[in-house]
């Protein structure tokens, strides 16, 4: 299970990088996005991987044979939140770059860039 | 009055002069006045305190485990210091009143010189060196506004820039210096290091220590060669002259050196180091200040030569050389204040302060000739003013100094500074003052009124005053203040003038007549001077700023050269070349966890993640494909975390992929739905290389983490324990979140309401100007269906919405037990809300949306601060739960904890961020399609004026609600078409 999770891991963080390296803006939001996976699963598995075990205590109607831990849950949990706010964000500037320039390139033309 | 207020008073009432600025200069100096007089009378109540020897102390503690505390103490060197900083501080306020002239912001400049002020009474009456870092920072600061006080002046703006530059570099170095103190010490209070003189002496980080230290108190205080600031910045007023170079900001570096005497000094470093720069600028001082033709110049230089003749004495390491400096300090501050303020009046009447175009002012000034002329003898060393007794005593020094064994070189060189010093001190009174009345005065020169010449006469009285009976008015002060330099048990010898014929007179003898020959063959040295060549500081300190400024904005521009995709990729490539260093560097341990098995659910999940994940990096040139794409691996993303015990997180990224995938589809409809191939095949390549390595990289450090246990207990035994018992709640997760770590998701929600308010301001900006125009230009580029609001999904969405808010509660409600919470909740409403705009459009869904978004995130962040500050009535810290159980008649007993008033905060922060962010998206797009013929599109039982976009904005805003104009013209607009 360790293997396929780490591997999973691996693969969208190799997609995420390809990606924000594009010279478009909706690749890179994709890029972003795809990178947002990995690194909160990625914090998520600094826990410790648990089958059946959710940190849910003890009572009327749960009952399992351990918790696993929930310090990385709460932490990945917000910034689950936060990764939707920043998409956002980029999301609109590309917009409105898109919209003031007439293209979606990242990068500046030739001419704005200093020498 | 207590040591810290003293200190804050000048703070506090800085603020008055800057609300009396409309009301002119009288009464902003009377509030500088008033606020500098109360901290005075506070400081000499404690005087005969202090006088006995005691030292009064105020001890807040501030950040206790940094060392750093709020601690205050007025000792003899704090006493006289201060004295002479809020003293002379109200002779300049007086001073100022006359001098600036009715055009000049004078509530602005007494709140300069008030701020400055308390950052250097804060600097003397410190006891702890980290609280007097913070006001030396801030007498850097306050002297850069003061310097450039005329900001329209280049001068001036440049001599305050030069200013800040020096004296903050020799801040930091500072800084440093007095940590490696601290450190030695043990502590980071005065009263402490003080004690410990042996330990930091023998310490290796001694020199190292003392050098930084000295780093700062040199270039504050203009020591050779940091010496060229102090001429640069007399752009500034002559007030402020004045006060910044006879009491205040460059005796601040010998303050410091003076305060860290008992335990610096006395080693040869500190001879060898402190005295020779001390004798050096003595000498480089006094020699410039002959030829320059500037009465402000000449000033500075000369203070620049006094600067290293006091610096010279504390060098010198004994405890007469101790006593002389700190009595030398007393009279420089009242000669040179007085000379600044004498120039400034000439400055002010005859409109040059030119050598070479005065003369005879004499005749035309006679009160300002007789306070510059007592003020100048004094400077010169003269019999019966005080400035003759404290150069006595230096040049006594002086002529027992041996330097690397030789005997006469100190001397010598001592003698001519202060030939030198005589020379221009006669030359300001000859030049200046005496000789023919001169007819070329633009204006003639008189003397002013008596507000001008009152501070300086005052001070000169005192010159004449001391000199005459140094014992009956400096004595006790001098004594007190060396008392506290060299620690106690001092027995001053007696001032006077007569000693014998000591070598020190003959010296000084030698001065005056050598500086009274020197001013009679001045004009064939002058032309010498002129023609000799000389290094230019100021040429020197441009090109070293201008070669730094060159060199940093070529290295940014080499990497900053407006290519995103190479920054990205510097990035990528220096973190796996520091992931890799790091590496190959370190150790791992062996594998200590067993695989989980491998269940044929996981495997399928598996396969269809990965064949997503690549498929969205093959055909990511079509973007709505992508977009599905990866929404695929969302859903696989939540299904994992559910298969790995994490409901909460499934729940969580389920219903943001929701949200996220309108986002993305909003953005879509402007965004081109294709992206070119634009890479060579060898960025391709290149990329996809790092790309891979990246993914090997965190693919590999994750299974190296995931196979071995916890090098250290985790906390989640503690919260596992302890979630019932403290927050009341069995969802662990939910605990932490609102319980536990609630300070972290407090930020977090107000982060999350930030970047929704970014992207409502980002849409008002392109709701205006030319965006604005190109949006209502836009066409679409692909062909629309049919129906925009199909009836089908309009009906489903209507009965659905009460269902999913109901939802919405439940899940918020058991979210303290049971995987949920505010989170989870304000999302699933959130989509609830969405799916109205999206079915029934947007016009329709605001005219029955009566909440503002923004209102409801910051009622979020409200209700989850107030939640937190509720515990402060119990007592206890921010954001601590109390929970209890309720019964109401009917129902079970259930509990009620506070965190559920912090998790209605999160829901609510939650659900107007996400409205709010894609509101914005969706106005644009209503924009665009703002020409579009809306009948038609229509079928839906909607009320005919939902229709109307004016009908439906007003009642979204109501008449009277404040409006952007461009709305209301909008509105017009429409109105004048039908």
């Amino acid at each position: 299970m360790e293997a396929l999770v780490a591997s999973a891991i691996g693969i969208m963080t190799a997609a995420g990088i390809y990606l924000i390296l594009r010279l478009r803006t909706f690749p890179v939001v994709l890029g972003m996005a795809m990178l947002s996976y990995a690194v909160n699963i990625f914090l998520f598995a600094t826990g410790r991987l648990a089958v059946n075990m959710p940190p849910i205590l003890e009572h009327a109607g749960v009952n399992t044979p351990g918790y696993t831990d929930p310090m990385p849950q709460a932490l990945v949990l917000t910034a689950i939140v936060i990764s939707f706010g920043m998409t956002a964000v980029v999301v609109m500037l590309s917009l409105g770059a898109f919209i003031e320039a007439g293209n979606d390139r990242i990068d500046l033309g030739d001419e704005e860039k200093t020498k | 009055m207590s040591p810290a207020l003293i200190a804050a008073l000048p703070f506090l009432g800085a603020f008055l002069p800057a609300l009396l600025i409309r009301t002119g200069r009288t009464h902003a100096a009377a509030a500088a006045a008033l606020t500098s007089g109360l901290a005075l009378l506070g400081l000499l109540l404690h005087l005969p305190a202090v006088l006995r020897g005691e030292v009064i102390t105020t001890r807040i503690e501030w950040l206790p485990w940094l060392g750093l505390n709020v601690n205050f103490m007025i000792d003899g060197l704090g006493m006289l210091f201060a004295t002479l900083i809020l003293g002379i501080g109200i002779l300049i306020i007086l001073y100022a009143r006359y001098y600036l002239t009715k055009s000049d912001p004078a509530g602005q400049f007494y709140t300069y010189l008030l701020l400055f002020q308390g950052a250097m009474v804060g600097i003397v009456l410190s006891d702890n060196i980290l609280l007097l870092l913070v006001f030396w920072e801030l007498t850097s600061l306050s002297s850069f506004l003061l310097i450039g006080f005329w900001k329209h002046l280049p001068e001036g703006r440049q001599g305050a820039r030069m200013a800040l530059t020096v004296t903050g570099l020799g801040g930091l170095s500072m800084i440093a210096g007095m940590l490696i103190l601290g450190n030695i010490a043990g502590s980071y209070d005065i009263s402490e290091i003080l004690k410990h003189r042996e330990a930091i002496q023998a310490s290796d980080m001694y020199l190292p220590a003392l050098i930084l230290i000295l780093g700062g108190a040199f270039t504050k205080s203009a020591q050779f060669p940091f010496h060229f600031w102090l001429p640069h910045a007399m752009a500034a007023p002559t007030p402020v002259s004045a006060y910044l170079h006879s009491a205040t900001m460059v005796k601040a570096g010998l303050f410091l050196m003076a305060r860290l005497w008992p335990v610096l000094s006395g080693t040869p470093e500190w001879f060898y180091i402190v005295a020779t720069t001390g004798l050096i600028t003595m000498l480089i001082g006094a020699k410039i200040a002959i030829f320059k033709d500037d009465m402000k110049a000449l000033l500075a230089f000369s203070t620049v030569s006094h600067l290293g003749l006091i610096t010279f004495l504390l060098g010198l390491g004994t405890k007469t050389a101790a006593v002389a400096a700190v009595f030398h300090i007393i009279n420089h501050a009242t000669f040179k204040a007085a000379l600044f303020m004498s120039a400034g009046i000439v400055d002010h009447e005859a409109h040059t302060r030119d050598l070479k175009r005065l003369g005879g002012l004499r005749h035309l000034m006679p009160i300002t000739a007789t306070i510059a002329t007592v003020a100048a003898l004094s400077m010169a060393g003269i019999p019966l003013f005080n400035g003759f007794l404290s150069k006595e005593l230096m040049l006594e020094e002086a002529a027992h100094t041996v330097w690397a064994e030789t005997t006469w070189l100190v001397p010598v060189v001592a003698t001519l500074a202060a030939l030198f010093s005589a020379a221009y001190s006669f030359r300001f009174i000859a030049h200046g003052f005496f000789g023919p009345v001169r007819d070329d005065y633009p204006t003639t020169p008189h003397d002013p009124g008596i507000g001008m010449w009152a501070s300086p006469a005052f001070l000169a009285t005192l010159v004449v005053l001391i000199g005459v009976m140094p014992m009956t008015f400096a004595g006790p002060y001098v004594q007190m203040a060396a008392n506290a330099v060299v620690g106690g048990d001092l027995h001053m010898h007696l001032i006077k003038h007569w000693h014998g014929l000591t070598p020190a007179l003959i010296m000084s003898g030698i001065a005056v007549l050598g500086g009274v020959a020197l001013l009679f063959v001045f004009k064939p040295l002058k032309v010498l001077w002129e023609n000799m060549p000389r290094p230019e500081a100021k040429v020197i300190y441009d090109w070293i700023v201008e070669g730094i400024a060159t060199l940093s904005s070529r290295f940014t521009a080499a990497l900053h050269n407006g290519s995103m995709a190479r920054y990205l990729m510097l990035f990528t490539l220096a973190s796996i070349a520091a992931g890799l260093w790091a590496w190959s560097g370190g150790t791992q341990g062996p594998i200590t966890r067993a695989m989980l098995p491998v269940t044929p659910v996981a495997a399928v999940g598996w396969v269809m993640l990965v064949t997503a994940t690549l498929c969205v990096v093959a055909f990511h040139h079509n973007r709505l494909l992508a977009l599905v794409l990866i929404s695929i691996v969302g859903l696989i993303v939540s299904i994992c975390f559910i298969y790995l015990s994490a409901p909460d997180l499934a729940l969580t990224q389920i219903s943001v992929e929701v949200v996220t995938a309108v986002l993305m589809l909003l953005a879509l409809n402007f965004l081109p739905k294709t992206t070119a191939l634009e890479s060579s095949k060898l960025k391709l390549s290149g990329d996809a290389a790092l790309a891979i390595a990246g993914g090997l990289a965190v693919g590999g450090l994750i299974y190296a983490l995931m196979m071995r246990d916890f090098a250290f207990d985790t906390m989640a035994a503690y919260h596992l324990a302890k979630s019932y018992e403290l927050g009341g709640g069995t969802n662990v997760v939910n605990v932490i979140l609102v319980d536990f770590r609630g300070y972290d998701t407090y930020g977090e929600i107000t982060v999350l309401g930030i970047a929704a308010l970014v992207i409502f301001a980002l849409t008002e900006a392109l709701l205006s100007g030319t965006a604005s125009r190109k949006l209502i230009a836009w066409r679409p580029d692909m062909v629309r269906g049919g129906d925009k609001h199909p009836l089908m999904l309009l009906i489903a969405s209507r009965v659905i919405l009460p269902i999913a808010l109901l939802v919405g509660v439940f899940i918020f409600l058991r979210g303290h037990n049971l995987p949920g919470g505010g989170f989870i909740a304000g999302l699933v409403v959130s989509i609830a809300l969405v799916m109205q705009y999206m079915a029934s459009g947007f016009a329709w869904t605001q005219a029955r949306q009566k909440v503002y978004y923004h209102v409801l995130i910051g009622a979020g962040v409200l209700a989850a601060g107030i939640t937190g500050a509720g515990a402060w009535f119990n007592g206890m810290p921010f954001l601590t739960s109390d929970f209890g159980y309720v019964k109401l008649p009917g129902l079970e007993p259930f509990e009620l904890a506070t965190a559920a008033g912090f998790d209605l905060g999160v829901f609510l922060g939650v659900v107007g961020s996400v409205m709010l962010s894609l509101g914005g998206l969706s106005r644009l797009a209503r924009r665009a399609a703002a020409l579009e013929d809306e009948e038609g599109a229509h079928i839906v039982a909607e009320k005919p004026a939902a229709r109307d976009l004016a009908a439906a904005g007003a009642a979204a805003y109501p008449a009277g609600a404040p409006l952007p104009q461009r709305w209301l013209s909008a509105r017009a607009a429409k109105g004048e078409k039908q």
